[in-house]
């Protein structure tokens, strides 16, 4: 069953809540601008804050086809876009000759028709759907190379996509398109410029909690405060890669799954690989650190609650 | 407020935009009409009954990058509280434009400047006549000389010279494979698009495969560079070096280092190589300062590393290993980046000396963790880097064995003898 598009900002954020989607109102309104205004938001952030689920949310709580186009190195038109099915085609071929079949124009004609087209990601995007247009995702776009970035310039401003054998497929109404970067390197201006940008940043303690609440129901009120209290001081220290939304509920979870009622060092120790994702992290916090980083939090909670 | 449908009020809304825009221009954010025009759609499409929808829907649009952030926030708070507050800074800022462009004028203009004055300057110093007599006693033409002449030892005209060979001088990689094809007639892989046209062009017979093989291109080059007060002699021929080389091929990254880290890979970018250079002296603040190899590694490592070396890149480390710090955590943030890079090269300009041996405890703290070690102080010694990187080779620490020795025998000798000059 498809749904309405929000009309404010407030609409937005009540089906980003539905959907299990703790946002606050910065990220609420690029979001609805982007649905309103039918132009592609450009999520940039680091790894693990939430960037590719905002996608599948609204694809869920819409009722819209989700597409999904994983970008890598050397990403090219046929993985992306749309491919002809060789295979099929030369045994079209093969068919019409063991039929005695010698006209070549009707050949041609029915080899390159739609038949024979493989379709990706981007075309599939492009396709009418009873639901309304899908949301496509266009994961990491920071991984493929500048050429192909280019090539994303003219079908995310015109929403069409020309195949020289068969013709231009145009769609009616735009997909909602997200588009995301772990900023591995820059994307270029001419791009960022046709999208609404936003910059995915780590939650605050507050909206940390309400995510765990939401997602790792199971664990215990005061381990969430604990694990958030914890995650939230080691993103302040100079560490190679820090902790995301991801990392806090894997560890939520690990502690659930280890029936831990509340943090303590050696349970820290152990389960600290869910958590950091580098051997000279981990060395670093191991051991002292992650005791005194405890003592720090239980204080803090402890004072918290006391008042 | 005044509500977004009424034409007065938004029109006036609009203007204020507009002002908003130029503001947010003259601070250095890119925000061109197109920009304007999305602001103002996406304000109308808000509306204007909370602030903070009001603030997110322009960042959405002026905010483009994570460090314009701090600006733009700035520019509003002090816009939108009153919007002549910001006329009259403007007007504070006319004057300081003029002021720069001024400034800017004779530096830019300095070899116009030298230009002419050479042609007004009667006699040049040295007349050519001698110059061709100098060549004929040494039966060896001046460029070649100068291939083999250190940096710090050659003079005006010698330097300019070099400098014209270095931005001949391309540096080519041994290349790697990616995940696209082109057609080969002798590669290993069939290529059944172009089989199937050439079918369609004989109505449906096999006249042969056609074939692919799989494209190669130059990884990424990453050059760090040290630019402290000990490289001083060289770092500014360096500097010509990285411009040619960012200028000859795509994807490298230059960075410069001293006692902190800064980025220069856009700066390196203008064509001409005299306003590239003068542009990283004014982004750079400390240069020929002291040295932090350890603490300008780990920034890289954080915070560029992720980003600048991934898909297999090579980087060149550019530093005389003196360090200030003493080797204090150098050895570390080494080992991260030859773990993080295809291979990490060093250039030591001190190689030069003959009797050069790892006895500074930066060099020592260094040495394990690099897989090539070269001279760098000479056109000579940078082509037969350029040889060094042409070939592919093996990805780790070749042909560092004597290195590697010298350091484990060097613990036990005393540490005081320094660098033998030749």
């Amino acid at each position: 069953m498809p749904h309405p598009l929000p009309h404010s900002v407030d609409e937005t954020q009540a089906l980003l809540q539905r959907g299990d989607y703790v946002a606050g109102r910065d990220l609420s309104t690029a979001l609805f601008l982007a649905l309103k205004l039918r132009r592609p938001l450009f999520l940039e952030g680091e790894a693990g804050v939430g960037k590719t689920e905002i996608a599948k949310v609204l694809s869920r709580t819409l009722g819209r086809r989700l597409v999904r186009l994983q970008c890598y190195e050397g990403l090219d038109v046929a993985a992306a876009v749309y491919e002809w099915n060789y295979a099929r085609q030369m045994m079209e071929i093969r068919l019409a000759e063991a039929a005695g079949d010698r006209d070549r124009t009707a050949l041609a004609a029915g080899l390159f028709s739609e038949r024979f087209l493989i379709k990706r990601p981007l075309l599939q995007a492009l396709e009418p759907d009873d639901n309304g247009p899908p949301v496509l995702l266009i994961d990491e776009l920071d991984r493929t190379d500048e050429p192909f970035e280019a090539y994303l310039l003219e079908i995310l401003s015109d929403f069409q996509v020309t195949i020289p054998e068969f013709g231009t497929i145009r769609a009616d109404e735009p997909p909602l398109v997200i588009l995301t970067s772990n900023r591995t390197r820059e994307i270029h201006d001419a791009l960022k410029r046709r999208c609404f940008y936003h910059w995915v940043d780590y939650p605050d303690a507050e909206r940390e909690r309400a995510i765990l609440r939401l997602k790792a129901p199971q664990a215990d009120e005061r381990l969430a405060a604990q694990v958030v209290g914890f995650v939230q001081r080691l993103r302040t220290m100079d560490l190679y890669k820090l902790p995301g939304v991801a990392e806090t509920l894997d560890w939520a979870q690990a502690l659930v799954e280890l029936n831990q009622l509340e943090l303590d060092a050696t349970t820290i120790n152990d389960t600290l690989g869910t958590l950091l994702k580098y051997q000279d992290d981990i060395a670093r916090i191991q051991g002292s650190e992650a005791a005194r980083l405890l003592a720090q939090v239980k204080t803090e909670l402890a004072a918290t609650t006391a008042r | 407020m005044t509500t977004p449908s009424s034409p007065v009020g938004s029109a006036r809304l609009a203007v204020n935009i507009l002002h908003f825009a130029r503001a947010l221009r003259a601070a250095g954010l890119p925000a061109g009409p197109g920009t304007v025009l999305a602001a103002v759609e996406a304000v109308e499409a808000v509306g204007l009954d909370r602030r903070e929808d009001f603030y997110w829907a322009l960042h959405a649009v002026f905010v483009s990058r994570a460090d314009q952030h701090p600006v733009f926030d700035q520019a509003f708070h002090v816009f939108w509280r009153n919007p002549d507050l910001l006329k009259r800074m403007m007007a504070m800022m006319l004057p300081r434009v003029r002021t720069e462009v001024e400034h800017a004028g004779p530096q830019l203009s300095r070899r116009v400047a030298e230009a002419l004055k050479n042609r007004l300057d009667p006699e040049p110093e040295e007349p050519p006549k001698t110059e061709i007599e100098f060549d004929a006693a040494l039966t060896v033409s001046a460029a070649e000389q100068l291939q083999r002449k250190d940096f710090d030892k050659m003079s005006v005209a010698e330097l300019a010279q070099a400098k014209r060979m270095m931005a001949r001088m391309a540096l080519p990689l041994a290349e790697v494979p990616t995940r696209r094809f082109r057609p080969d007639p002798q590669g290993p892989r069939i290529d059944p698009h172009a089989t199937l046209r050439r079918m369609l062009r004989t109505g449906g017979d096999v006249a042969g495969l056609a074939r692919r093989r799989v494209r190669t291109r130059p990884p990424p080059l990453v050059v760090l560079c040290d630019i402290s007060g000990s490289m001083a002699r060289y770092s500014r021929m360096l500097l010509h070096f990285m411009h040619a080389v960012s200028n000859a091929r795509t994807r490298v990254h230059s960075f410069v280092f001293g006692t902190r880290l800064t980025n220069i890979t856009r700066h390196l970018r203008h064509r001409d190589v005299d306003v590239a250079v003068d542009c990283v002296a004014g982004a750079v603040a400390d240069w020929s300062g002291g040295t932090r190899i350890g603490t300008a590694l780990g920034t890289f490592n954080r915070r560029w590393a992720r980003r600048v070396l991934g898909q297999g890149a090579v980087v060149l480390l550019i530093t005389d290993g003196l360090d200030r710090d003493g080797g204090d955590g150098l050895a570390a943030a080494a080992e991260r980046l030859q773990k993080s890079c295809r291979r990490l090269i060093w250039l030591n300009p001190l190689l030069r000396w003959d009797g050069f041996a790892p006895k500074s405890s930066g060099i020592r703290a260094l040495l394990p963790h690099v897989d090539d070690f070269r001279p760098v102080h000479s056109l000579d010694s940078l082509a037969s880097l350029a040889d060094a990187l042409s070939r592919p080779g093996p990805r780790r620490a070749a042909g560092m064995d004597g290195w590697t020795a010298m350091l484990t025998a060097g613990r036990d000798r005393d540490e005081h003898p320094q660098y033998q000059p030749l």
